[in-house]
């Protein structure tokens, strides 16, 4: 550590904006606790995230997610440096649960109190486990979210594009559904395209008129519809119709990412969010390094999957330079970085 | 009331949505129907841009199955509940966005419980080729087929 560093922080994570309620401690850089309360359980009837379940459950949750991983880490509140929370984007129900438990937390124990906006922390979470200088492009793709930021500093993010409609994710569950195959369609179509021929059908790769950095999947989802449609269902070997169908998300995705490496020349990528789990997408991610000499980055998955990890981490350097939430501090349902 | 209109691209079925906008009123229900890729998340945006919101904002809230737009002439919660295909839904929660000052858009309104809401515009996309897309309204109450009148069927692409 070099005398310009202050001495890490210990710092309580606290994550609620979706269907996981989720707390983690942080000193420095060394997680010492990463607790997920997956609710598939109490959503897998649905499929899905139920909003007033997924508060309720929050409700019921967030207090022994958060002794759970004050235990794991061994620590009291008392010890902690301060409290981060998610302040949105998110469900406005769900996020409220955290931000009320971190501020009756805060103020209990007198601690300083950061409000984090949930992209940043998706955003910064390859910086827990690699030393990612600045720039960087970070490519972020998950069930609900698909968007290409460039990262130039702490706090400095810019947008450089995002999908017009559904995300990366969906169009794999989407797909996934069409072809008849079961549930999450990301894993299912991943594991069928190993044995596929990625050029047996020609999907179209649909570029977005408003923004060269934009996504569009709806184009796909629609081809996909017209192509059982019209080729008998027979005609074509469902893994080749699998394999075919993820280039072609995979394709639109490095396209993007690429075109941003040659023109803004930063070539530090990383690549976060629960779909950079697909094996074909990390596979084409490191051919592209390496044809190109690109340092590509991809957290660990309990990294890249919602996580109150990262935002313990994107609070850090926050309060470390001095910023505060005021008590007051709210949920927003839409938010920007 | 039933009413049917055309559209031959996605930007016409966007034009649909930004004419419906200032139509409807705080408390005003939407349900749509219709295939995946025919249509209704490109309506949605129509209609966001028609409240006054950048269309950019609306994606696709098929994760969230609520996505809450606030910055528009009112608010504007979009809804979408096809991940609850198959499931028995009893208690939702997502009364407390109806009826309130708010415009609820509801994808996937098959799925709603039945009996939740009793009163609402319905409006069933499909496919009449790859691009184009005929849109069937129908309204369950007085204030919807006033809206539905207002609405008309200018502009309405028709067979020769």
């Amino acid at each position: 550590m070099s005398m310009l560093h202050q001495p890490p922080l210990l710092i309580l994570g606290i994550e609620t904006s979706c269907d996981d309620t989720a707390a983690a401690v942080l000193h420095g850089n060394r997680i010492l606790a990463n607790v997920v309360s997956s609710q598939d359980e109490i959503h897998s009837p649905y499929g899905g995230v139920v909003p007033e379940l997924a508060s309720r459950h929050h409700l019921r949750d967030i207090v022994p997610v958060i002794d759970q991983a004050l235990k794991t880490a061994g620590v009291k509140l008392t010890h902690l440096d301060g409290v981060a929370v998610t302040k949105g984007p998110g469900l406005v129900g769900s996020l409220l649960v955290g931000v009320s438990m971190a501020k009756a937390l805060a103020a209990a124990a007198n601690l300083p109190l950061i409000g984090v906006n949930h992209l940043e922390g998706h955003l910064l979470a390859a910086q827990i486990e690699h030393e990612v200088a600045f720039p960087f492009l970070c490519l972020l793709v998950s069930g609900g979210h698909t968007s290409l930021y460039v990262a130039r500093g702490r706090g400095e993010y810019e947008l450089l594009g995002a999908t017009r409609d559904d995300a990366a994710g969906e169009a794999f569950d989407k797909g996934a559904k069409m072809l008849g195959l079961g549930y999450p369609g990301g894993r299912v179509i991943d594991q069928l395209a190993r044995t596929g021929d990625p050029t047996a059908v020609r999907f179209p790769r649909a570029h977005v008129k408003t923004g060269q950095y934009d996504f569009s999947f709806s184009g796909i989802k629609t081809a996909l519809r017209q192509f059982l449609h019209t080729q008998g269902a027979s005609a074509y070997r469902v893994e080749d119709v699998a394999a075919s169908y993820q280039e072609a998300i995979i394709d639109m995705l490095l396209e993007r990412l690429l075109l941003a490496v040659r023109h803004l020349h930063i070539r530090r990528v990383v690549v976060s969010g629960g779909v950079s789990a697909n094996s074909r997408l990390r596979w084409r991610l490191r051919a592209a390094g390496e044809e190109l000499g690109l340092e590509v980055y991809m957290p660990s998955l309990k990294l890249c999957t919602d996580n109150a990890a990262m935002i313990a981490f994107a609070g850090a350097w926050r309060l470390a330079c001095g910023q505060r939430s005021s008590w007051d501090l709210g949920a927003f349902a839409t938010l920007r970085l | 009331m039933i009413r049917k209109l055309r559209s031959r691209s996605p930007e016409e079925t966007k034009a649909w949505g930004r004419r419906l906008a200032p139509l409807l009123f705080p408390g005003a229900v939407i349900g749509l129907e219709g295939e995946l890729g025919a249509g209704k998340t490109c309506f949605v945006q129509g209609l966001a841009a028609g409240f006054g919101l950048d269309e950019r904002e609306i994606t696709s809230p098929t994760f969230t199955l609520v996505a809450e737009h606030y910055r528009g002439r009112m608010p504007l919660y979009h809804i979408d509940l096809y991940r609850l295909e198959g499931g028995e839904i009893t208690e939702l929660g997502l009364e407390e966005y109806f009826g309130g000052r708010g415009v609820s858009v509801i994808e996937w309104f098959r799925f709603l419980p039945p009996g939740t809401v009793s009163e609402y515009l319905l409006i069933t996309f499909s496919f009449l080729g790859p691009e184009a897309r005929e849109l069937t309204l129908s309204a369950r109450g007085v204030a919807y087929a006033r809206v539905v009148e207002a609405l008309g069927t200018e502009g309405s692409w028709q067979d020769e």
